[in-house]
């Protein structure tokens, strides 16, 4: 038996690490991973709180997020990889300028 | 008793797999750190009664965007960067104080504002079975689940496009070089 406060201190704690790595961070994918870790922490947050209240509207949240993130990470890496064949780095403070 | 084990124990994996994350300098290892993430976040699904989302998070995060993700890792030769001197000298300590204020307010936020969260027991053994998820996901939620596919085709379409632009551009700079 563990109280509800504990799971979303967890996922509080995650979305706080995610955070903090897309702020640090300087390689562009890192960051990106960073922003995954942030949606998983709020997918726990999600499935902790329909567990509590018996809702499974909770968990079809989650399934959504899933479905988005997978549809996000598709786009976001077709363009990094873009950004990349004219920066030739994926520094993001190499993307300063508007042009190209 | 079990669950609080499990949770402490699932909990401080998926922390230091963060941890991990945030502090590694290779991009592989940044990546795999976040998949091992995934798999104690999955692990927590199923003490919470979601063994379909847990299934789901294993086969659709952790093992296709992630696996997404070490691929362009490994594309563009990106593992390590020179993480040190960015432009603007006060972000990195910024960054921490903000992180901490983050951390600080939800804390206060969790433990002392809000006092509806009751505690989380075993689930019942057919709580959130398959036939549940789908019963809501085709009638209520239809409408989210038929825009999600359509997302998902525009998505698809989105990457497609960039790659053409690419090559058009790829092809341009040959013909200008050659001629």
């Amino acid at each position: 038996m563990v109280p509800t406060s504990f799971y979303v201190f967890l996922a509080a704690l995650l979305f706080t690490i995610g955070a903090v790595t897309v702020l640090v961070r300087r390689n562009t994918l890192i960051i990106y991973m960073g922003i995954e870790l942030m949606l998983n922490a709020a997918n726990l947050a999600f499935v902790a709180f329909a567990r509590q209240f018996g809702d499974v509207a909770g968990q079809l949240f989650v399934f959504f997020v899933i479905t988005v993130a997978a549809a996000e990470v598709a786009v976001g890496l077709a363009l990094i990889v873009t950004i990349f064949h004219t920066k030739h780095s994926v520094d993001i403070d190499a993307i300063s300028d508007l042009k190209g | 008793m079990s669950l609080m084990l499990l949770f402490v124990v699932m909990g401080a994996v998926a922390l230091a797999a963060a941890m991990g994350l945030l502090l590694a300098r290779n991009a592989v290892y940044a990546a795999l750190f976040l998949v091992l993430n995934m798999l104690a976040l999955a692990v927590l699904f199923l003490s919470l009664g979601a063994p379909f989302l847990a299934m789901v998070q294993i086969t659709v995060y952790a093992g296709a965007v992630m696996v997404l993700f070490l691929f362009v890792v490994m594309l563009l030769g990106a593992e390590v960067l020179p993480e040190e001197g960015g432009p603007i000298a006060w972000q990195k300590p910024l960054a921490f104080v903000l992180g901490g204020i983050l951390i600080g307010s939800l804390s206060w936020l969790i433990f002392v504002e809000a006092t509806g969260m009751g505690r989380i027991l075993p689930p019942p053994a057919d709580y959130a079975s398959p036939q549940e998820l789908a019963m809501h996901l085709f009638q209520r939620y239809l409408l989210p689940f038929e825009v999600t596919s359509v997302l998902l085709l525009v998505a698809m379409l989105g990457a497609l496009v960039m790659v053409q632009v690419e090559r058009r551009r790829r092809a341009r700079e040959a013909e200008s070089q050659g001629s």
